[in-house]
């Protein structure tokens, strides 16, 4: 009798396997930057190509940065949510304007607010071959000391904000400076 | 007819002005195009899933077969260049996985479930052979089937 269960016992063991899979996302790739340094980068700055963005200006300060592109699709789809997010002025959140160009990029801005403190302009998207980046949107969290403390890959939703980012920036700001 | 021919022949030739095209580089120079597509073939192209960065020609390989030129020609080794990628994208970069603790199981799985069918197989022969007792046919049952045989042989089968 057992001889006749081990094949049921089996089908079900490896439906239940790839049943589970089914909800994984091939595309999450496991950041092994969490809890390590922000890479130093200088950028200029998509509005003031004369000045120029970099990690260290904003140590002493948790902040975001996103990365977005005028021709990203899914830019287009988290963009009410850091629109919200600026208005609140919980935390500060700087671009990172990947593989773009500078006049594509300032319309884009223009037609749909522009919800950032700056935006630096990587055109090579070298910046973000250093942050790990392999698709737009991305978005990290770094803290006061420069440490990227988590990566969101993919657009922000509300839900992602609310229950991941915010609780996160929360902590990290109560942390001592 | 033969006109027809001719054309069809001549056109066979065609294909071989076509030539298939090596993923781009940036510099003219062949050995630093070999370092490169050295180093990228050892790297997955996270855009592609099952494409080394050598093979595609995505917008995000090129950028990254550039920048480890960049990387090279500033003098790093080809390991360097690795452990650069490595540091920022994981494991998951390397288009061969690391033997690690945590990948035994990805190397050895396929020769682990190889050698679990093999040991099936054989208590199953094992098993099959204590079944299967050679019974010899009694003297009644050597005559039917002499008879039977005969039967068929003379023709008269009525199949």
């Amino acid at each position: 009798m057992a001889r006749y269960l081990i094949p049921l016992v089996i089908f079900v063991a490896l439906s239940g396997v790839l049943f589970v899979g089914l909800f994984g996302d091939p595309s999450d790739v496991p950041s092994p930057f969490i809890d390590k340094p922000a890479p130093e980068f200088e950028l200029p700055r998509l509005y003031q190509p004369d000045q120029t963005m970099s990690r260290d200006e904003m140590l002493g300060k948790v902040w975001l940065l996103n990365v977005w592109a005028s021709w990203c699709v899914s830019c287009r789809q988290e963009h009410p949510v850091f629109m919200q997010l600026a208005r609140s002025g919980l935390v500060p959140l700087y671009g990172l304007n990947y593989k773009d160009e500078r006049q594509a990029a300032t319309t884009w801005l223009e037609d749909f607010g522009n919800p950032y403190v700056a935006s630096g302009y990587d055109v090579k998207g070298r910046v973000a071959i250093d942050y790990g980046v392999y698709g737009v949107p991305e978005t990290f969290v770094i803290d006061k000391q420069g440490v990227i403390r988590h990566k969101h890959t993919g657009p922000v939703t509300y839900e992602a904000l609310e229950k991941e980012i915010l609780p996160l920036v929360r902590k990290l700001n109560s942390a001592g400076s | 007819m033969i006109r027809r021919i001719l054309w069809l022949t001549a056109l066979l030739w065609l294909p071989f002005g076509v030539q298939a095209k090596e993923a781009e580089y940036v510099s003219g120079n062949p050995e630093m195009h070999d370092r490169v597509m050295d180093v990228s073939g050892e790297l997955r192209c996270l855009v592609c899933q099952g494409q080394s960065l050598a093979d595609s020609h995505s917008e995000f390989a090129v950028d990254m077969r550039e920048y480890i030129q960049e990387m090279i020609e500033k003098g790093m080794t080809n390991r360097e260049v690795v452990d650069f990628m490595v540091e920022r994208y994981g494991d998951y970069v390397r288009y061969r996985p690391p033997f690690k603790s945590t990948t035994v199981l990805l190397w050895f799985g396929p020769l682990l479930l190889l050698g679990i069918g093999v040991a099936v197989l054989y208590f199953n022969i094992l098993r099959r052979k204590k079944v299967i007792t050679e019974t010899p046919l009694s003297k009644e049952e050597q005559r039917r089937a002499e008879a039977l045989l005969k039967k068929d042989e003379s023709g008269d089968s009525q199949a």
